[in-house]
């Protein structure tokens, strides 16, 4: 992996430039120019190597959420899986190995609403479903730090 | 260097808060992704009916407060070569979790941990922390680790590795965009 990519994963995972021209800024820092850290970005954007630019909020600061999970045949997994990821809700959905094998996180504007995703999931799916909203964060999502191999 | 001592229950804090509604939208803006042009906060800006000025005294507010906990690149761990990604869960005695959940943290391996509400008797475990590895090996070997330095040698512990992510992007607030929450799966 080129230098340039491995600087732009690494080093602006937190504190990106809040400057008018932030990408000028980090190219400045980077010794090279504006439109190679735009295109370096955009290539790793569409190679699925980073989701965006963009925010992570903290669980709990805005909105209602939760971790569920639900027991679903193996059979049914794809099936089930879709039909969950089709919630605007749901923003992480992912199969673990353990009997409830369907894990997703559901984000709302409201309690209230949260309540009525589940409902609506459970009765769905009519697989044994489980909520485990968060209580306390002891580490929060600051980044990743990437070891280079 | 992330101890946050200061969480708070969801919901708990600002639910009241009247600057939600204009907070909220750039949240969602921003968090669907910045522009990739010269001039991005401008950009934002422009479609929230709010000045570049304004967009950047809101964001560097917003992080000042802790509500967004980060502004930056977002990676995709998997498409890294990070494909060994375990959430391990123990179910820890109330009185002994926010200690043992701090030392936790303060391991550089441990990408999240917090403690979340059981849900009996499917689920006993109250402590959660995510660990995104290279190898398998490697990840189980940071868990032996984690159980023996918080003491956790008889406590039930479970690993759940990561099969297949079926969905992975920002969360949802209902103003027609997405933001991502520190809460990963």
């Amino acid at each position: 992996m080129e230098d340039l990519e491995r600087h732009l994963l690494d080093d602006f995972q937190r504190d990106f430039p809040l400057t008018p021209t932030p990408f000028a800024d980090m190219a400045q820092r980077l010794g090279v120019d504006e439109a190679k850290v735009l295109e370096t970005l955009r290539v790793l954007k569409a190679e699925g190597k980073i989701t965006r630019v963009g925010a992570v909020v903290r669980p709990g600061a805005v909105g209602a959420s939760t971790l569920a999970a639900m027991a679903v045949p193996e059979a049914r997994l794809v099936e089930v899986a879709e039909m969950v990821s089709t919630y605007p809700e749901v923003n992480h959905n992912y199969q673990r190995e353990h009997e409830l094998n369907l894990w997703f996180v559901i984000t709302t504007p409201s309690q209230e609403r949260l309540q009525a995703v589940l409902t609506d999931i459970r009765d769905r799916c009519r697989c044994p479903l489980i909520s485990l909203p968060m209580e306390r964060s002891y580490r929060l999502d600051l980044g990743f730090g990437l070891a280079w191999t | 260097m992330t101890e946050d001592e200061t969480a708070t229950p969801p919901g708990a804090r600002l639910a009241a808060d009247p600057r939600l509604p204009a907070d909220l939208r750039l949240i969602e803006a921003l968090a669907d992704g910045l522009p990739l042009t010269s001039h991005p906060y401008a950009e934002l800006g422009r479609s929230l009916g709010l000045s570049e000025a304004e967009v950047l005294e809101r964001l560097r507010r917003l992080l000042a407060e802790g509500v967004i906990s980060r502004l930056g690149v977002i990676v995709r761990h998997h498409e890294l070569g990070y494909r060994a990604n375990a959430m391990v869960v123990w179910d820890v005695p109330d009185e002994l979790v926010a200690g043992i959940g701090q030392r936790m943290a303060a391991f550089s391996f441990v990408t999240l941990c917090y403690q979340r509400r059981r849900s009996p008797p499917l689920w006993p475990y109250n402590l959660f922390c995510m660990i995104h590895g290279r190898e398998r090996p490697t990840v189980l070997t940071q868990v032996e680790t984690l159980t023996h330095s918080c003491g956790l040698l008889d406590v039930p512990r479970q690993i759940l590795f990561s099969r297949r992510r079926f969905k992975q992007r920002g969360a949802w607030y209902g103003a027609g965009s997405v933001a991502t929450v520190a809460e990963c799966a």
